[in-house]
């Protein structure tokens, strides 16, 4: 079966001959009508909305943004509501939100106006990544042409609601991504994710008042919730995995690239396929990193078992393979691994799979942010262990310490780096036992004893 | 209380409700306001841990009480399901939890000892240790270190760790009394809350990140408060040392003596950490009343007079010019036949509010056989700036009993003693643990003067040169007795080691001289003399050295109150 056609909403005018990034040109094109719509219906009423499209947080985790906005209640709290827009786009195979930033910011402000509108919050945040300086300029920019002609400041639109938005970059660490570290980023500290319970950013968030983290892609849907209402954007995609995705493929295809699709309107044999021009080189499929590289590997010519709800409500188990995996969250999550970020990593037969996961293990060690054990720890071991493996100095016994290591870290951290930094080696040790074996077999052990005799 | 702690996690409300709790298996009732950790303590179930300090901020980092936890299953109704035993029947929650940051909730279960519970420990514990350096033979924190403890209670046999270890700076200077391991540091954070929230000198940090997050100063900083050396008893390892105490003693020959610092009006509860007759530290003695678990490193530091080289080891007595060693009983007999032929007028004493009740109680007695309150009397007043947090402006330590036993009249006498022996009226000096010269304020000059000049004290000085009789006395750590603190508390000195040389507790110095001097005495030992002082203060009636305790008892609501 063909791939269906991209579903352009949030990318509509993504690389369109003659779009520019400027605010005439986004008026042109329907630019802050959502926004006009939005202030002719009141706060609580955007936010049921938002819950009736079933929209799922695109930063990662998948939670969905009507619930984590029902968290907030205005009207019970004495304390101003932030929300931040999560421009912290730093998983490895993730590229989508830059897009938008780069090509379409108006669309992303317009989005936090509504938002911050239906929130009663009057000062937004857009952390954006320390490697986006250009993305940055873009976005004040844009603000300041916002500001400019009343889309944001005081009285917006004669609607007498006041916003302020403000753009902060970061250094340069992953863990500004996770959305308590971010906070305590944007406070000017070093961004050690809080511990939670108690500091739900809901509840406890930035400067100790209820904060909204969404990210880039979600906040942007929210306006096309406001364009085509709630109960319309639910009919795009599947239930429970509603909308549009932003896909970005990297790695071993002809066409690697950023792609717009229905939830779980296509598979991943057809993503790899027909939409990327399929492996590259003429080689086979190694392997798949579905939702950005904390995501657990899938290993082609799998097999898994899933239920699948059929029109009359009952449900049937069937059998699937990597190719026939719907890209949606809930199949994603199903099989094992999540749709993540949206980045999809495609890795073929040539590559040495031992050393893709050394790479990403490396990534990670140099991430974990060092506030708790497990992870600060346990992430440079894995990175050890995996790069004594991958260049020749392993040991047999180093693929089950590994696989222990990993075991050691997921669920017992902070944040969620704890699982982002092992799900890659669990899967990776998992699903290619025999490659990780041969190398621990062929290897010559460590080159250095460890220090101090132990 | 008098030291006021940012956090108090351990102490609830007297008036917190009840909840039931499941601890191990058995349910349990617990107050309100509890975290897990304090929770299963109460119930004699130790939940290890690093980073979780009481007294501080909750960090949760270093993921060591990690506990396994459950919440009451919920029926149809949304009403708890109770079990076959009457009890809510728990639902545990797959995923561990910290113990620290877990407030305990009506109808929980708590595990602190499960499969999972001892995998998580085994796996926190094997972290830990991989970029530690085991250089336990030479690092001071040896003995009492939790990462030794821990690791023997809950760690691998084995290290399965082949790689290189992460190496970090070694021996950095931070402080004036502080030295830092940053390799053996386990990034627990603690210090840096402790200066943060408790000192309010926000001086520490961590650069870098991952494996390599480096404890540091930061730039321009050190970390030289008064209370850094707080840091090194909280430093669940040894990353944080005192230049002091580092390399001197390994602290399992310590014999560890309640005691109380004398350093000032507030009267820290201390352990003195001694061996063989020598004082190697004083370290703060929980008591939530005075000090919580803190003291200054003043107080701290502040002992090694005791063993100076100029410390006084034997009686003495002055021949014309001619100083010569003397047997106590002789010196006491010379004293009693030259003191009597002189008037009360005649007779001065400056006694110190450094010296306990007892020693007080018996300088008021000899004073009345002297001639009662004709002889003039006084202590030395020393003030200085209170800070806040635990150090008094009052720098000695029972103003409070120098007041309760008169002795002391405020300094005010001072000038008047002065006056006297310049002017040729007053022709005798007993002076007792304080210098007539250094810190009386009289002149040598006028010291020369005197007929008569006693000398009671520690360390050698001019005073004690020209004195008539020197005796040598004691100090905090080598007697017993007790102290009124600044906030009118009664609290205990215990005598860690014995007195050096010749020289002689002052409570039995005082004792002897008292006898020979106004003849009879019925009292012989510590407790002996407190009773008679318990006896002769309505407000000690009844009391005790024993019934004193370790925490001591409140006897005035205030210094000013014993104001007579």
């Amino acid at each position: 079966m063909p791939a269906p056609a991209e579903y352009r909403l949030v990318f509509k005018h993504i690389d369109e001959p003659g779009y520019t990034n400027d605010i005439e040109c986004y008026l042109r094109h329907g630019g802050y009508e959502q926004l006009k719509k939005a202030f002719t219906m009141k706060g609580p009423d955007i936010v049921n909305e938002v819950k009736a499209s079933g929209l799922r947080g695109r930063g990662g985790a998948g939670f969905a943004c009507g619930v984590k906005w029902g968290f907030i209640d205005p009207t019970k709290n004495t304390k101003p509501v932030y929300l931040i827009c999560n421009a912290d786009e730093s998983e490895p195979g993730t590229f989508k939100d830059r897009q938008i930033i780069h090509k379409d910011p108006h669309q992303l402000i317009e989005g936090m106006v509504i938002a911050c509108y239906a929130n009663n919050v009057h000062l937004s945040y857009i952390y954006i990544r320390g490697e986006f300086p250009l993305g940055a300029k873009i976005l004040e920019k844009a603000i300041a042409e916002a500001k400019a002609k009343n889309f944001l400041g005081k009285n917006i639109l004669g609607s007498g609601y006041d916003l302020e938005i403000y753009v902060h970059r970061g250094a340069g660490a992953y863990i500004c991504g996770e959305e308590t570290g971010l906070i305590e980023s944007l406070e000017g500290k070093r961004p050690y994710p809080r511990i939670k319970p108690p500091y739900f950013p809901a509840v406890l968030g930035l400067y100790m008042c209820p904060t909204i983290v969404n990210n880039v892609e979600t906040l942007c849907d929210v306006k096309h919730i406001i364009a085509m209402g709630g109960a319309n954007y639910a009919k795009i995609g599947k239930p429970n995995n509603t909308g549009t995705r932003l896909i970005g493929v990297s790695g071993d295809v002809a066409k690697p690239g950023y792609y717009e699709f229905e939830v779980g309107s296509l598979t991943l044999g057809q993503l790899i396929n027909d939409v990327c021009g399929g492996i590259k080189n003429g080689r086979k499929l190694q392997a798949v990193i579905p939702g950005g590289s904390s995501s657990k590997v899938l290993r082609a010519g799998e097999k898994y078992k899933i239920k699948e709800k059929q029109a009359d409500g009952s449900m049937i188990d069937k059998e699937i393979g990597l190719e026939d995996i719907p890209m949606d969250f809930d199949t994603m999550a199903a099989v094992g691994s999540m749709s993540g970020s949206g980045g999809v990593i495609v890795i073929d037969d040539s590559r040495d799979i031992v050393s893709c996961l050394a790479n990403l293990s490396e990534f990670y060690a140099h991430e974990s942010c060092g506030q708790c054990t497990p992870c600060r720890e346990g992430s440079l071991w894995m990175k050890k262990i995996t790069r004594r493996l991958a260049d020749g100095h392993g040991r047999l016994e180093d693929v089950a310490l590994l696989k222990s290591v990993a075991d050691n870290i997921a669920g017992r951290t902070i944040c969620a780096m704890g699982e982002a930094c092992s799900w890659p080696v669990q899967s990776f040790v998992a699903k290619f036992k025999n490659e990780f074996e041969a190398k621990g077999r062929a290897g010559k052990g460590p080159a250095v004893a460890a220090t101090n005799g132990h | 209380m008098s030291c006021k702690n940012p956090f108090n996690h351990d102490i609830t409300p007297a008036d917190a409700p009840l909840l039931n709790v499941q601890v191990d298996g058995q349910w349990v009732q617990l107050p309100r306001g509890l975290n897990v950790v304090e929770a299963a303590k109460r119930v004699g179930k130790f939940i290890p841990h690093y980073c979780y300090h009481p007294k501080l901020s909750i960090s949760g980092n270093c993921r060591m009480c990690l506990i396994e936890m459950g919440t009451p299953k919920m029926g149809p109704d949304r009403k708890p399901i109770i079990g076959a035993d009457g009890k809510p029947e728990i639902g545990w929650i797959p995923r561990p939890q910290i113990g620290c940051a877990t407030m305990i909730s009506e109808g929980m279960g708590i595990r602190t000892d499960s499969p999972m519970v001892q995998d998580c420990r085994k796996g926190v514990m094997e972290f830990l240790l991989i970029n530690h350096p085991l250089d336990c033979p030479i690092c001071d924190q040896a003995g009492e270190c939790k990462l030794q403890e821990f690791s023997v209670e809950y760690g691998n046999e084995d290290s399965r760790f082949v790689e290189q270890k992460v190496h970090k700076p070694k021996q950095v200077d931070i402080g004036e009394r502080i030295v830092l391991d940053d390799e053996r540091c386990i990034m627990c954070s603690r210090c840096i809350r402790f200066s943060r929230e408790m000192v309010n000198d926000d001086v520490l940090g961590f650069t870098q990140r991952g494996s390599h997050t480096t404890l540091a100063v930061h730039p321009g900083k050190r970390l030289d408060n008064n209370y850094s050396l707080n840091t090194v008893d909280i430093c669940p390892v040894g990353a944080l040392t005192s230049k002091d105490f580092r390399f001197k003693m390994r602290v399992w020959f310590l014999k560890e003596t309640k005691s109380i610092c004398t350093g000032c009006a507030t009267g820290c509860n201390i352990l003195i950490g001694s061996r063989e007759n020598v004082v190697h530290r004083l370290t703060p003695r929980e008591n939530e009343l005075v000090n919580s678990e803190w003291m200054c490193d003043q107080g701290r530091l502040g002992f090694h007079y005791i063993h100076a080289e100029e410390r006084l080891l034997q009686p003495t007595a002055r021949v014309n010019s001619t100083t010569l060693p003397v047997a106590w009983d002789d010196a006491f007999a010379q004293i009693r036949d030259r003191i009597k032929s002189y008037k009360p007028e005649q007779i001065a004493i400056i006694g110190s509010a450094r010296m306990t009740n007892e020693e007080l109680f018996l300088l008021a007695e000899l004073r009345a056989g002297l001639g009662g309150n004709a002889v003039l009397t006084d202590v030395v007043p020393r003030t200085g700036e209170a800070d806040g947090i635990l150090r008094s402006a009052d720098l000695n330590p029972n103003t409070a009993g120098a007041k309760l036993f008169q002795i002391s009249n405020d300094g005010k006498n001072l000038a008047a003693i002065k006056d006297g022996i310049e002017s040729g009226r007053i022709k005798v000096l007993y002076a007792l643990h304080e210098d007539p010269v250094g810190d009386a304020g009289l002149s040598e000059f006028a010291l020369a003067k005197l007929d008569l000049l006693i000398t009671q004290k520690l360390l050698k000085s001019h005073s004690t040169d020209i004195a008539h009789f020197s005796l040598p006395g004691a100090s905090f750590a080598e007697k017993r007795g007790s102290m009124i603190n600044g906030a009118g508390r009664l609290q205990r000195l215990n005598k860690a080691i014995a007195t050096p040389g010749q020289t002689m507790d002052d409570f039995e110095i005082l004792l002897k001289l008292r006898s020979t001097i106004t003849g009879g005495n019925s009292l012989h030992t510590i407790e002996e003399v407190f009773k008679a002082v318990a006896a002769s203060i309505p407000a000690l009636s009844g009391l005790s050295l024993s019934k004193v305790g370790d925490l001591g008892v409140e006897v005035a609501p205030a210094a000013a109150t014993v104001t007579t």
